[in-house]
């Protein structure tokens, strides 16, 4: 069974690496773009086949180590 | 005085640290290898210092946080033993929950590495009683994720507390814009846990310890350390 965890940092938190982003956007001639917020994508294998405790397990390892949960979200997903 | 560094791959100032520990305590530190389970018996002090342990993946501290090593510094933490976090030491500290608040990129975007002016901002801890009046101090930064992050509750908490340790300043001793190196809120250098005895801080003062290397002020901190445990004894 194959995951996703999508970390991301929270409203509020600034993001100078986004902004960063957003003025070469602007460099690069892209208009419009407002803001740029980035954050990471972990690919995860996992050995076992239920769903439900596959959710709940990679809640536990974004909670304990994944994500830094004063500054950043996490959302978990399963893919395929 | 007993201490120990705890090295992690990646650590590079550990040597550094054990210099100005064994120098202020008259007797050399140990070196903890960080897959060690267990740290020596009868430490008065433990320093976690500057580096970049495991490369920094995933985030600076996250993964020296969970090595082996960290659990016994915890506990040693939980006990009332003293605990020191310079730089990635301050990072890791964070990450294993012994501070509160995070450390993020610095707002430049770059490596920042030289001297800044502190000031210390309290005298009631085992890390800076030995400041006196000497409140302005000269030390290095070198880091490229140093930016104290905090809400304004944790900020007005630590304020109330009397918990935050140093201040990037000015020659004047002001906490200015221009004299903030990295963007930490309210210009915070260091911190100080619940109990006084866990001090992380992103500058080095292990690296301004010894008049051959080009200054001292950072060498007080080492000494309210001796001065804590031998009052302690």
């Amino acid at each position: 069974m194959k995951a996703r965890v999508f970390v991301t940092l929270k409203t509020g938190v600034l993001d100078p690496q986004g902004e960063a982003i957003r003025h070469a956007l602007g460099t690069l001639g892209f208009e419009g773009v407002e803001s740029v917020r980035q954050g990471k994508v972990i690919e995860i294998e996992l050995s076992g086949t239920d769903r439900a405790a596959a959710e709940a397990e990679l809640a536990r390892m974004a909670e304990k180590l994944l994500a830094n949960t004063v500054i950043e979200n996490y959302r978990v997903e399963l893919v395929g | 005085m007993k201490s120990a560094v705890i090295v992690f791959p990646g650590s590079n100032c550990d040597r550094d640290m054990a210099v100005a520990l064994g120098a202020a305590a008259g007797r050399p530190a140990q070196m903890v290898w960080h897959k060690d389970a267990a740290l020596p018996p009868g430490l008065d002090v433990v320093a976690l210092p500057g580096g970049f342990s495991f490369g920094d993946y995933l985030r600076c501290g996250a993964i020296a946080a969970r090595s082996p090593i960290m659990r016994a510094v915890v506990d040693f933490a939980h006990r009332g033993g003293i605990v020191l976090g310079v730089c990635n030491g301050f990072q890791i500290l964070i990450e294993a929950g012994l501070l509160p608040g995070a450390l993020m990129r610095n707002q430049t975007l770059k490596f920042v590495c030289r001297d800044v002016m502190l000031s210390v901002e309290t005298l009631d801890s085992p890390f800076t009683s030995a400041y006196g009046n000497q409140r302005l101090i000269r030390v290095p930064v070198a880091h490229h994720d140093g930016a104290y992050v905090a809400d304004a509750a944790l900020v007005a908490r630590l304020e109330a507390e009397d918990r935050i340790a140093f201040r990037y300043a000015d020659a004047a001793g002001r906490a200015t814009l221009e004299a903030n190196p990295n963007g930490a809120v309210g210009n915070i250098a260091g911190v100080l846990s619940e109990n006084r005895r866990v001090l992380g801080m992103m500058p080095h003062p292990e690296r301004l310890a010894d008049p051959r290397l080009g200054g001292t002020d950072g060498a007080p901190l080492f000494r309210s350390l001796v001065e804590a445990v031998s009052v302690a004894a």
